[in-house]
């Protein structure tokens, strides 16, 4: 059982490696568009400071959804899938892998990256770190729940506004909580009440986004 | 050992079949014939658990196929339209995957191996990405070959396929069945299996 779930793992990381391309994409988009606010709101340090938190989570939402419509349609179109899901393993497995896949490929980058745009909203060190330990609970659940997003709109024409409208909605638990702990610590209140939930967040992601995205997938490929 | 008993298949508001059965034992092969969008595919995918019939039920050594998914994972081997390789890999990453994916091992030479039986002694190192449509059929193949099943469900396994890939097919077949194997397929060529006679369905009429 484990195996199979290191084999989707590594599987998926193989094919990303093959195509770094499409997978810099995602990276480079979430460089661009935290950028763009400091150039655009001006430079004056308390309004950056104040909008850094939620420009970078937003950003990193809008990546995830990005390489989430990659996430099993290619693996659709050419019959992997379909042989995946016929494996002798339970499907949720499946499903569990290619979001851990997801997120060690597309999550991961993320956070090395952030604390560097986190400088651009001067934001202090001790907010840096917090911001990148929100991110690094809160970008698994972006990979869980988009999963399910993903496989609901697989084969479907225009899938990927589709699944921004589906997914986004979901997303704003982990928007609130995860920009909201950098915000306690700048003004002082702690981010520990904001973590916890966030951490919650996740466990009941982790539980429940496999099993509904396995079902999904079983609907899609009928 | 696959039983199927009062399947129906619905697309749509159109029915495709109904009151559809058969029965296979080891050592059988089934021919499922029909024409175009009379539900050969659909019927295949049912019986592979892809899709769910609209009525009736799949039995794979006497329980339903949803309940015996491990077992009958493990048994059966399916090639579809789409080959299920993937372009980046190259062949032999394909089938080593293919058997990881599906619990099994596979080193490089058995690999190496069942790539020359299915004549790419040649491509076994660049991606699958520029190999023909044929090859890339006959890389399913040699999946199929090294997946080690029961059970073989084929949709058009001759697509794509020159001469000497459609020998290779009836002879991997007839291997197959005399030596207990169960095979499914569908087909719009001839097909010469000497010495194994395979049932026939027909769908749709």
């Amino acid at each position: 059982m484990l195996r199979f779930l290191f084999t989707v793992i590594r599987r998926d990381i193989m094919l990303a490696a093959r195509r770094r391309g499409d997978w810099l994409t995602a990276q480079f988009f979430f460089v661009m568009v935290v950028s763009m606010f400091p150039l655009g709101v001006g430079p004056e340090p308390s309004m950056l400071r104040t909008i850094g938190p939620g420009v970078v989570w937003v950003a990193a939402l809008l990546a995830s959804l990005l390489s989430l419509g990659r996430l099993f349609a290619d693996d659709f179109r050419d019959g992997t899938l379909e042989q995946m899901l016929l494996s002798p393993y339970p499907n949720t497995l499946l499903a569990l892998g290619k979001a851990i896949a997801h997120w060690l490929i597309n999550g991961i980058p993320l956070l090395l990256i952030a604390p560097v745009l986190g400088i651009q909203f001067n934001l202090p060190p001790e907010a840096l770190w917090i911001l990148v330990l929100s991110l690094a609970i809160g970008t698994p659940i972006l990979s869980l729940l988009g999963s399910i997003g993903a496989a609901l709109t697989l084969g479907l024409r225009g899938g990927g506004v589709l699944v921004t409208l589906l997914i986004l909605p979901l997303y704003v638990p982990a928007l609130i909580f995860g920009a909201g702990a950098v915000e306690g610590v700048l003004s002082g209140t702690g981010a520990e009440a904001h973590l916890s939930l966030l951490g919650a967040f996740l466990m009941m992601s982790l539980l429940l986004a496999p099993w509904v995205s396995a079902m999904a997938l079983k609907v899609s490929v009928e | 050992m696959l039983s199927a008993h009062d399947l129906a298949c619905e697309r749509g508001d159109r029915l495709l079949f109904r009151n559809l059965g058969f029965e296979l034992q080891s050592g059988e092969a089934l021919m499922v014939r029909g024409g175009n969008g009379h539900g050969k595919t659909s019927l295949l995918r049912i019986l592979c658990g892809l899709s769910t019939p609209a009525a009736g039920e799949v039995r794979w050594r006497n329980q339903p196929i949803r309940q015996a998914h491990e077992q009958f994972g493990r048994e059966m081997a399916y090639i579809g339209h789409n080959n299920g390789i993937k372009d980046d890999l190259t062949p032999i990453e394909n089938l080593r995957l293919a058997a990881a994916l599906g619990g099994r091992s596979l080193d490089q030479a058995q690999a190496t191996h069942a790539l020359g039986q299915v004549g790419l002694a040649r491509c076994l190192d660049i991606p699958a990405r520029v190999l023909s449509f044929g090859q890339r059929r006959r890389v399913a193949l040699a999946g199929l070959m090294t997946a080690g099943a029961l059970l073989w469900i084929l949709d058009e396994p001759l697509t794509g396929l020159d001469v000497h890939g459609v020998a290779m097919v009836e002879q991997l077949i007839r291997d197959h069945v005399v030596a207990g194997g169960l095979a499914i397929m569908t087909t719009h060529q001839a097909l010469a299996l000497d010495g194994v006679t395979p049932k026939t369905l027909s769908v749709g009429d």
